[in-house]
C-alpha cells in the first residue's frame, strides 16, 4: 500500500523505538509507574495532536479539548463494560467508538460554535467544557456504571504500550497526509485569512468543522485509551486544566508542527511526572509551585515554542 | 448572447449611509469594464456584494444568465468569478506555489480518504495542481520562487501572485480591485500589457477598480463612473472623457487624463 | 403566592451573587478591553482578598472598613505586581503565550497559597465581621427579606459602579484607558504613558476583585485557595454576555449569571447550575457575537 511506502522512514523509526521500549520494559529495568507514564505520553501526545489540528493548523481557538478526550473515554469504557466485550479482541471496536462518538459531539457543537472566533470560540469551548464537566458529574442519573461524581471504577485495563504505541503511530501519520493534502492546505488557508479563502472557493464552513471534528476524534480515540490505562475516570481528569494541558503541549512544541507536539508531549508530561519522582516527600507540595514557575519562564524564553526562536 | 455577469439595482447601505444605490449593468463575454470614481463611491462595496462578502439589501445579481444573488462567496468563486483585493490577501505564511494550488485545490477534488492513504486520484490531481501552479508562475514572471514564503515577496510580485491565485480557479469573471495601487509608472506600463495578456489567453472577461487613469483608459472597453453609491454614466473611455458630469464629479479634481 | 414568594426571595439571593460576580467581570472586562488578555488569574486575586480580610479580621480584629481598604489596596498591589512581572514582558508576544502565561500566574497563587506556610490547603470559616440580620417585608401578600449582608453588597457594587463610571469618564487616567483600549499605538503616539495606564486598568480590577473576594465570604462563610477558579471563569462568561469591555454590560452580565445559576440551583438541581451558564452563552453569543451590550462587528 502506498500508505505505508510512502511512510517508511517513519515506520521503521516508529518500529526501532517500540523494540527499545519493549525490551526496556520486558527487562524490568524500569518500574511498573514509569511504564504508565511513557504509555500516558502517547496518548496525551495523540489528544495534543489533534487540538494541533483544530488550532494550530486552523487557526481555531479551543479552551474545551478535555471534554473530547472524557466524551472519548467514558464512551469507550460504558461500552467496554455494559456490553461484556471487556476483551482485547474487541478493543479496537471500542476506542473507536470512543473516537466517533466524540466526532459526533463537536460536529452538533461545532455547527454552531464555529461560527465565532478568537477568544469568542475560546470562551465557547471552555463553557461546553464546564457542560460537559456537569454532564459527568451527573452521569450517575443516566447510568449507574457512569459514577457521576463519584468516577467510573472497574474499567478492565486493557490499554499497553502496544495498543497506545501503533494507534498513536498510525494516527499520527494518517494526520500527516491529512495535513500535507488538499484539506491541510485549505485549513492553513483558513488560519491566514479566511475571506481570502472563500474568494478561492474554499468552503470555510465546511473545512473548519471538518478540521474541528477530526481534532477532537484523535482526543476521543486518545480518552478511549486513557480509560482503559489507568482503568478508573474522574469528571475531574477532564476539566479546565486538562485542556490547558494540552494547550500548552501544543505552544511549546509550536503551532502546526507535529514534530514539535511530539517533543512537547514528551517534555511536558516527563517533566511533571519526573518531579514527582525527583522532588524528596516533604517537598513534594512544592510542584505544583515549581511547575507553573517554570511555565511562565519558558512563555517569556520562548514565546514561540521550543522548538522556534521567533516568528518564522 | 447573455451577458457574462447582469446587476440589476443593487443596493447597500451600512448604518444609514448609502454606499450602493440601485446600481445596474451588464459586462458582455470577453469585455473589461473598468469602475472609476472617488475614494468612497462604493466601488469595492460593489465588488463585495457581486462575490458575497457583503449580502445586498436588494437587487438581484445575474452570472451567465443564473442568479446568483443568494449564493455563499464560495459557491461563486467554484462558478467561475475570481477576484483580488484592494489590500492584498494573500497567505502569507504559505509558499507561493501553495498559494495557487489551494485555489486550484479547492475546484478539484479528492477524497479525505483519497488525501489520507494517497490514491491514484490524490496522485493525478496533486500533479495538475502543481502544473497549473508552475504555468501560472511561469506566466506572471514568478518562476523560481514557488518555495519562498508569500510574505517574503516584494510588493509588486506579491500583486501578480494574487492575479496568480485568482486565474488558478479558472474563473470566467475576474473581479480586479486596484490592480495599479502603489506602483510606478514603468509598474504600470508592465502591468497592462500582463492584464492584455491574461485576458486573451485565459479568454477572460474582465471588471477592474482603478484610480490610475492611464491604466484603466488603457485597458477598458466600457467605463462605469461612480459617485455616492450611483452610476453616473457608462460608456467608452473616449465617451467619459467628453462627459461633463465626470469631469465635474471626478476628473475635474485631477484634470482630464 | 407562596411559589412567588420563594422565587422572588431566589431571585434575590441570585443578585446577591451576580453582584459578587459583576465586581470581578469588572476587573476582566478592563483588563481585556486594554490588553485583549483573559486574565485567568483574575479570580485567584478575588481569592486573595476572601484571605487578606480573613487574617485582618482574625488575627487583628480589624474594623470592617478599615478591612475592605487594607485588602483593597493590597490586591491592587498583587494586580500590579502580576501585570509588570508577568505580562508586560510578554507584550509583544502571540497572545496565546500571554493566555498560557495567564494560567502559569493562576496555577502558581492558588499552589502557593494552599502552602502551609503560607495560608492553608483546607477550607477555613471566615469570620463575619458582624451578626446576620433578616429584614422581613410585605408587599401585596408577597413576602421577601433582605439581610443585612445582601444590602452591603448591592450598595457596595452599585457604589464602585458609580466611582468606575467617574473614573473611566471623567478623569484624564479614564480617558488614557479608553484611548489604550481603543487604539494602543495610537494612544502612545499621542503622548499616553501606556505602562502607567495598564498599571492602573489592572490595580482597579485588582482592588474590586479584593473586595468582591470578601463580599463573596461574608456571604459565603467557606473559604478555600481554590474558591476563586469557578467564579473567575463565570465572571468571564458574564463580562462576555455583557459586550466584553463594557462596563455596564460585565454588571448586566454577572447580575444575569448569578441570578440563573441560583434560580437553577433552587429549582432543578444545584448540580446543572453550572451547565446552564454554557447554555446562556452559546444562545447569545449565537444571536450576537459582541454580547448583549456590544457593538456589531463587520465582516471584511
Amino acid at each position: 500500500m502506498r500508505f505505508f511506502l510512502e511512510s517508511k522512514r517513519h515506520i521503521l523509526l516508529a518500529l526501532v523505538i517500540y523494540a527499545a521500549l519493549r525490551l526496556l520494559f520486558s527487562l524490568g529495568i524500569v518500574s511498573e509507574y514509569i511504564e504508565q507514564v511513557v504509555i500516558y505520553v502517547f496518548i496525551v501526545i495523540l489528544a495534543a495532536t489533534g487540538l494541533n489540528v483544530i488550532y494550530g493548523y486552523t487557526g481555531q481557538f479551543s479552551l474545551g479539548h478535555a471534554a473530547f478526550y472524557g466524551i472519548g473515554a467514558y464512551t469507550s469504557a460504558y461500552l467496554a463494560k455494559t456490553s461484556g466485550l471487556e476483551s482485547i479482541f474487541f478493543f479496537p471496536a471500542t476506542i473507536l467508538a470512543g473516537g466517533l462518538m466524540a466526532a459526533l459531539v463537536a460536529y452538533v457543537i461545532g455547527i454552531p460554535i464555529l461560527r465565532l472566533r478568537d477568544d469568542f470560540l475560546g470562551i465557547a469551548t471552555l463553557g461546553f467544557g464546564i457542560l460537559v464537566r456537569v454532564f459527568f458529574d451527573n452521569s450517575d442519573r443516566i447510568s449507574e456504571v457512569l459514577g457521576g461524581s463519584r468516577g467510573f471504577t472497574g474499567i478492565v485495563k486493557l490499554t499497553n504500550l502496544e495498543t497506545a504505541f501503533f494507534v498513536t503511530v498510525f494516527l499520527l501519520l494518517v494526520t500527516r497526509n491529512l495535513i500535507t493534502s488538499r484539506y491541510g492546505l485549505f485549513w492553513r488557508c483558513i488560519k491566514e485569512d479566511e475571506t481570502a479563502s472563500a474568494s478561492i472557493g474554499i468552503n470555510t464552513a465546511r473545512m473548519k468543522l471538518m478540521a474541528f471534528v477530526y481534532g477532537c476524534f484523535l482526543a476521543g480515540v486518545a480518552g478511549a485509551l486513557y480509560a482503559h490505562l489507568y482503568t478508573f475516570l474522574h469528571p475531574s481528569n477532564f476539566d479546565f486544566l486538562r485542556s490547558i494541558d494540552f494547550l500548552i503541549i501544543v505552544i511549546l512544541g509550536g503551532m502546526g508542527n507535529i514534530a514539535g507536539t511530539i517533543y512537547a508531549g514528551f517534555i511536558w508530561v516527563g517533566f511533571i511526572e519526573g518531579l514527582r519522582i525527583a522532588l524528596p516527600g516533604n517537598i513534594l507540595d512544592l510542584r505544583w509551585v515549581f511547575i507553573p514557575l517554570l511555565l511562565i519562564a519558558l512563555m517569556m524564553w520562548r514565546p514561540y515554542g521550543l522548538m522556534t526562536k521567533k516568528k518564522g | 448572447m447573455t451577458a457574462v455577469l447582469e446587476v440589476d439595482r443593487l443596493t447597500k447601505s451600512f448604518g444609514g449611509i448609502q454606499a450602493v444605490d440601485g446600481i445596474s449593468f451588464k459586462v458582455p463575454p470577453g469585455e473589461t469594464l473598468g469602475i472609476i470614481g472617488p475614494n468612497g463611491a462604493g466601488k469595492t462595496t460593489v465588488f463585495n456584494l457581486i462575490t458575497r462578502f457583503y449580502t445586498p439589501d436588494s437587487g438581484d445579481i445575474r452570472f451567465m444568465g443564473r442568479s446568483v444573488t443568494h449564493l455563499a462567496p464560495h459557491r461563486l468563486a467554484r462558478l467561475g468569478i475570481g477576484r483580488t483585493f484592494q489590500n492584498l490577501r494573500l497567505f502569507r505564511e504559505l509558499t507561493v506555489a501553495e498559494n495557487i494550488t489551494s485555489a486550484y485545490l479547492s475546484g478539484n477534488r479528492y477524497s479525505p480518504f483519497a488525501g489520507i492513504f494517497r490514491t491514484d486520484r490524490h496522485s493525478v490531481v496533486e500533479k495538475k495542481a502543481w502544473q497549473k501552479a508552475y504555468t501560472l508562475m511561469d506566466f506572471l514572471g514568478l518562476a523560481g520562487k514557488g518555495d519562498a514564503p508569500a510574505g517574503s515577496l516584494p510588493y509588486g510580485e506579491q500583486r501578480r501572485l494574487e492575479l496568480a491565485r485568482a486565474l488558478a480557479i479558472e474563473p470566467k469573471l475576474l473581479l480586479i480591485d486596484e490592480p495599479g495601487a502603489g506602483m510606478n509608472p514603468r509598474e504600470i506600463r508592465d502591468l497592462v500589457e500582463t492584464l492584455r495578456d491574461v485576458k486573451k489567453r485565459f479568454n477572460l472577461t474582465i471588471i477592474m477598480i482603478e484610480h490610475q487613469m492611464g491604466l484603466v483608459m488603457n485597458i477598458s472597453d466600457h467605463i462605469l463612473v461612480m459617485d455616492f453609491g450611483e452610476k453616473i454614466m457608462q460608456g467608452t473611455p473616449a465617451e467619459v472623457r467628453r462627459d461633463a458630469r465626470v469631469i465635474e464629479a471626478y476628473l475635474g479634481e485631477e484634470g482630464p487624463a | 403566592m407562596e411559589q412567588a414568594s420563594y422565587i422572588l426571595s431566589q431571585v434575590i439571593n441570585g443578585l446577591q451573587l451576580g453582584a459578587v460576580y459583576a465586581l470581578i467581570a469588572l476587573g476582566y472586562t478592563m483588563v481585556y478591553g486594554i490588553l485583549r488578555l483573559i486574565n485567568f488569574a483574575h479570580g485567584d486575586i478575588f481569592m486573595l482578598g476572601a484571605f487578606i480580610a480573613y487574617f485582618l479580621l482574625s488575627r487583628f480584629g480589624m474594623p470592617i472598613y478599615l478591612v475592605f481598604l487594607a485588602t483593597m489596596a493590597v490586591t491592587a498591589l498583587a494586580g500590579y505586581l502580576m501585570e509588570k512581572i508577568a505580562y508586560k514582558p510578554l507584550r509583544n508576544a502571540p497572545k496565546i503565550s500571554l493566555l498560557i502565561t495567564a494560567v502559569g500566574v493562576s496555577l502558581f497563587l492558588e499552589y502557593f497559597c494552599s502552602l502551609k506556610a503560607v495560608f492553608t490547603p483546607d477550607y477555613i470559616a471566615f469570620p463575619r465581621p458582624f451578626e446576620v440580620e433578616t429584614y422581613n417585608f410585605s408587599l401585596g401578600g408577597l413576602e421577601f427579606s433582605f439581610t443585612n449582608i445582601q444590602v452591603l453588597i448591592f450598595a457596595i457594587t452599585f457604589s464602585a459602579l458609580v466611582l468606575l463610571y467617574l473614573l473611566i469618564y471623567r478623569t484624564k487616567q479614564g480617558k488614557a484607558m479608553r484611548a489604550v483600549s481603543y487604539d494602543r499605538e495610537t494612544a502612545a503616539l499621542m503622548g499616553i504613558n501606556i505602562d502607567n495606564t495598564v498599571s492602573l486598568t489592572f490595580m482597579v480590577g485588582a482592588a474590586l476583585a479584593g473586595m468582591g473576594g470578601i463580599l463573596y465570604a461574608m456571604a459565603y462563610p467557606q473559604i478555600n485557595v481554590f474558591m476563586g477558579i469557578m467564579p473567575g471563569i463565570k465572571s468571564f462568561i458574564a463580562a462576555v454576555l455583557g459586550g466584553i469591555g463594557i462596563i455596564h454590560g460585565a454588571v448586566i452580565g454577572g447580575l444575569i449569571v448569578g441570578t440563573s445559576e441560583v434560580i437553577v440551583s433552587a429549582f432543578l438541581s444545584s448540580t446543572y447550575r453550572d451547565g446552564v451558564i454554557f447554555i446562556i452563552l452559546l444562545i447569545v453569543l449565537l444571536v450576537k457575537p459582541s454580547g448583549i451590550f456590544g457593538k456589531r462587528i463587520d465582516k471584511v
